[in-house]
Formats: structure tokens, sequence, C-alpha cells
């Protein structure tokens, strides 16, 4: 993942919408020299079957994610909280629409 | 030293709980370079895999089966690039990564290294190349490195048509003139036993198998593939008319397998080892490309870096 080489392309990561109204998906990476490049190498690598709709490409040192040794910490809090959820609630018998 | 063996035990959990790993996860040295040396074998495998096809595209006997024909190759490329990509989440650079595909350290499919003489290798390629392929794909759609696995889904999704394609190459052939059908079979004849080979050394030949078996990076060995590949081809051949060309093969009422002969693997070790009837000219044309693509390469790096400068002033 690294780009020490300075005669080499850089890594982009590749987000794609399928269809109007969805989310842009990450689909994989790839090496250009530029963003223009890399739109249209993603327009070739990963939409040749009608998958795009519009694509995003980020540089792949651009991303900063979170480590999996963290991750307790990040989402365990989560898991004592199930009043965020509808089901934890008791509806009285017969009430409609709701 | 309890440490590593705390955490190795962490990760064979996640692995027996069917959880995928993911690039940032910790991993064992070796889960590490087993996969990156199957996936840049596996991307290897594809790029080199265009070289016997794109053989045929100027000689395709109609427009249709050249459109056909440069959309699979097409794939291929991109089937390449998605498992570079994989490989790279490893660790590894793309640049060594294709330079030890071109110094020739590092392997591909010893299939390419058979020549495709006649339009009905194309037929036998599709059939029973990605056929082989496939089956070997579809077990590595559920393999445990999650790129990996995300990569083979796509490339899944691509390969059935490759297969089809192939097949019908073959049936059209086989219904043609007798000279037609003749040229189908020879193909059979020559492509039946490497494609056979594909799927590697027998199990009791296999050492590392049972790493990757526990590991999950496969689930099914050599030979469980290698016999559903031989029960499915054999019917489809019969269909169409060919003969496949093993003396021994016999179907099995006890076992509901075909029996068939052994595999020639004097001759697979000896195209492994690069003395194929091609290992020379693929290897030479990916060096000749990547060298005659340098050019375009800086290039393009310095068209984007004053672009960049014009941006900013
Ligand atoms: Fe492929
Ligand atoms: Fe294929």
């Amino acid at each position: 993942m690294s780009d020490d080489n300075k005669n080499n392309w850089p890594l982009w990561e590749i987000f794609i919408q399928s269809k109007r109204g969805l989310e842009h998906k990450h689909v994989g990476s790839l090496h250009a020299a530029d963003a223009q490049m890399a739109i249209e190498n993603a327009r070739d690598v990963y939409t040749r079957r009608q998958e795009g709709n519009s694509i995003w490409v980020v540089p792949a040192g651009a991303i900063s994610s979170s480590q999996p040794d963290d991750s307790a910490m990040l989402f365990d809090p989560a898991d004592d909280k199930t009043y965020r959820h509808p089901t934890f609630y008791q509806m009285p018998e017969g009430a409609k629409y709701i | 030293m309890t440490d590593v063996t705390n955490l190795e035990e962490r990760f064979q959990a996640k692995i027996d709980a069917e959880q995928k790993i993911e690039p940032k996860d910790w991993m064992p040295e070796k889960y590490r370079k087993t996969l990156i040396r199957q996936i840049s074998q596996h991307a290897h495998s594809e790029i080199v895999g265009m070289l016997p096809e794109g053989n045929w595209i100027t000689r395709a006997p109609s427009l249709r089966r050249k459109a056909i024909l440069l959309a699979k190759v097409q794939d291929e490329a991109g089937h390449g690039l998605y498992l570079y990509s994989a490989c790279e989440t490893l660790g590894t650079t793309r640049e060594q990564t294709i330079a030890d595909l071109n110094s020739g350290k590092a392997k591909y499919s010893s299939i390419f290294n058979y020549p495709t003489l006649t339009w009905a290798d194309i037929g036998a390629v599709g059939w029973l190349v990605d056929g082989a392929a496939i089956m070997n794909q579809v077990m590595l759609c559920r393999t445990s490195y999650g790129p990996y696995a995300r990569a083979m889904v796509r490339i899944c999704k691509e390969e059935s048509f490759h297969q089809r394609q192939g097949y019908e190459v073959m049936s059209v052939l086989a219904k043609g003139t007798p000279e037609q059908k003749e040229m189908a079979q020879d193909a059979l004849n020559r492509w039946w036993w490497p494609s056979l080979m594909m799927f590697g050394p027998s199990d009791a030949n296999s050492p590392n198998s049972a790493d990757s078996m526990k590991w999950k990076i496969k689930r099914q060995s050599n030979d469980e593939l290698r016999q559903i590949f031989i029960d499915r081809t054999v019917q489809q051949a019969e269909i169409i008319g060919l003969t496949i060309p093993d003396p021994d093969l016999k179907w099995n009422e006890a076992t509901k397998h075909y029996d068939w002969g052994t595999i020639d693997w004097t001759e697979f070790n000896n195209v492994v080892a690069g003395n194929g009837p091609c290992n020379k000219e693929r290897l030479a044309a990916r060096n000749k490309a990547h060298d005659d693509g340098a050019w375009v390469r800086e290039a393009a790096l310095a068209h984007a870096a004053k672009k960049a400068k014009r941006k900013a002033a």
C-alpha cells in the first residue's frame, strides 16, 4: 500500500454508485497518475457491465480508518443500549399503526 | 511468546466462527505469505492468460466472435487488476509484484504455457480452462481473507459467460463439417489433460494444503474439485458428440463418480519448471509490454505533476 517510489502511479480507492439514489460503495482500488485517469480507469475496470452511474476516486493515503484493536472501545458501548431499538418497547394490546 | 500464541488463537477463533480477516487485522506471518503468493499467482495467471487468447482476436471467424473474445480478454485484464489490488492490501507493492512476474520468480498457471494453434483452441480454453478455473474460484468466494473473497465474487459473476462462449464455439464446430468436428476433437485432446493439471498436485503431494484448509483459504481439496470438474465435463462432451481422450474413463455406479486415468505429473513438473512449449514466449511478451509502456507511465506522471502545479498557481 506504500507509494514510496515516486516513479509509480499512486493508488486510488474506488467507490461506485450503481444506481441513482443509492450510496457510493467501495469496490477496490487501482493505480493512476491523477484523479481524471483514475476515473477513466475505474470505468474500464469496475463498470464493464452497467454497474455504474457515478464514480468517486479517493487517494488511498487520504483515508483514515479505525484500528481493529480499538473496536471494543468504539463499538461495545452500543451493546447494552437495546432501548435504541423499537422492539424494546411494549405497546398496549390492540394499539394500531405504532 | 505467549502473546503470539494468544493472537494466533484469537485469529483462528475468528476463522472458525466464519468471520473474514481484514487487512488491518493481526495475522500469522505464514498466512500473509501464503496469501501473497496465492493471490499474486492468481493475478499473474489472469494477465498471462490474455496472451493465448489475444493471439486469435484478429483472426476470429466472425464479428460476433471477435466482439465476444475481445470482451472476454478485457475481463481477464480486469480480473488481474482486482487481484493485484487485493494483494496490495497485504502490504506488497504493485511494482514488486509485477517485477516478480517479469523476472520469472513468481509463477502463474502452467496452462497458459500451451499454444492456441487453431480457432477450436479458443473454444477449448473457454470451456475447459475457464471451466476448471471457475471450480476453484467459486470455492474462493468464501475464502477467509476479505479482500480476496470480494475480488472473487466479482470475478465469478463475470466468468460464467467465459465458459459458456467457449462451449458454444465447441458445439458449433462439433456440429459443422467433418473437418470442423475434427478440429474441435483435436483441441479437446490437447487441452483435456493440462486442464486437469490446473487443479494442482494430488492431495497426497500437496504440502501447503493442510494450513490452507485450517485457515479456510481453501475449503475443498485439489482432488475433490478435479473430480467434480470431470463429472460435469464428461456429460457436456457427450452432448456435443466429442470424446474425452482418456481410455480409462468409466462411470462408477458405486461411487457415483467417473473413474479416470492418470495425470502425467512429469509433464506437469516440466512445464512448471519453465520447459513448457510457450514459457519463454509468454515471459518475453510480458517483459516487452512492461518495457514498451515505461515512457507512457513516465509521461502520465509528468503530465499529472504539471497539471497539479498549474492548478496550485
Ligand atoms: Fe478470469
Ligand atoms: Fe475467464
